[in-house]
């Protein structure tokens, strides 16, 4: 389910409202994701403290909106403008792909408590496809 | 068998308590069939769903939005007991209805998305957590009449 065009420009756009808060948002997203599906959590076994408001988790949140970020900037390509993170996520991290899917989840949770007005359902299925479409440049270099 | 501690029951009831169906109902309803257009195809005799607008305003949804709020109910008023309560909703989806069983997580996902624009930061991880197990335990039930 390739981005159209009006896909691109409603991310874009909700990206410029919602963009000044990211930091927040990531922290927020990566800290459910821990607690609502649990199983995410082996891949942080080493990390002490995994509770939603730690220190490591809004750090991580923060790293990972970086990554949004990019895939916003490079809309147009994401497969190359994501490469050089789906190498890191297919040879370092080998995060199962199942999980982007998780984690898009509990980003589009947020949004919507974050800015309940403007995450209508058309931005939210812009949004959801975006989010796919990074997820499939995120594993392109897995296999 | 599922098992809720006291506390899951109190975040679940809590919730519900707080809900006018009539508003979630067809705010959910109306969001998977925008989100993912492919469930419209369980609504083609329902009238115009050609765009956001005309689902939104379309009073067979609405109406529809309210019916899923009752069954969840029936599910918060069984919570020892959701898999026999909904044996013969789940029929009724698979023989009946014929619904890829798929959809009932959209149609979760797309609950718990309005569930959070309504509760804000109310929808605590914990509260979400307890949410989600509450609609697993849903969507199961629903799929354990197929075939």
């Amino acid at each position: 389910m390739s981005l159209t065009a009006k896909d691109k420009s409603i991310v874009k756009a909700f990206w410029g409202k919602v963009s000044s808060k990211a930091d927040d948002i990531g922290a927020e997203a990566f800290g459910r994701m821990l607690t609502v599906y649990p199983q995410t959590k082996t891949y942080f076994a080493s990390w002490s403290d995994l509770s939603p408001g730690s220190a490591a988790v809004k750090k991580h949140g923060k790293t990972i909106m970086g990554g949004i970020a990019e895939a916003v900037a490079h809309i147009d390509d994401l497969t190359g403008g994501l490469a050089s993170l789906s190498e890191l996520h297919a040879f370092k991290l080998r995060v199962d792909p199942a999980n982007f899917k998780i984690l898009a989840h509990n980003l589009i949770v947020v949004l919507a408590l974050f800015f309940h007005g403007d995450f209508t359902p058309e931005v939210h299925m812009a949004v959801d496809k975006f989010f796919q479409n990074v997820a499939w440049a995120l594993s392109e270099k897995y296999r | 068998m599922v098992e809720w501690t006291q506390e899951e029951r109190v975040i679940i009831k809590e919730i519900f308590s707080k809900l006018n169906y009539e508003d979630v109902g067809p705010k959910s309803l109306c969001r998977i069939l925008v989100v993912y257009p492919w469930t419209q195809r369980y609504f083609a005799h329902f009238g115009n769903l050609y765009n956001p607008e005309m689902i939104l305003a379309n009073p067979k949804i609405a109406n529809h939005g309210v019916v899923v709020f009752r069954g969840l109910e029936m599910a918060v008023q069984n919570m020892d007991n959701i898999k026999n309560t909904y044996a013969d909703l789940s029929k009724l989806h698979s023989e009946k209805l014929h619904v890829d069983p798929d959809n009932f997580q959209l149609l979760a996902d797309c609950i718990t998305i309005v569930i959070a624009t309504k509760m804000r930061s109310a929808f605590t991880p914990e509260k979400q957590a307890t949410w989600y197990k509450f609609l697993s335990v849903v969507v199961s039930a629903l799929s354990k009449q197929y075939f």
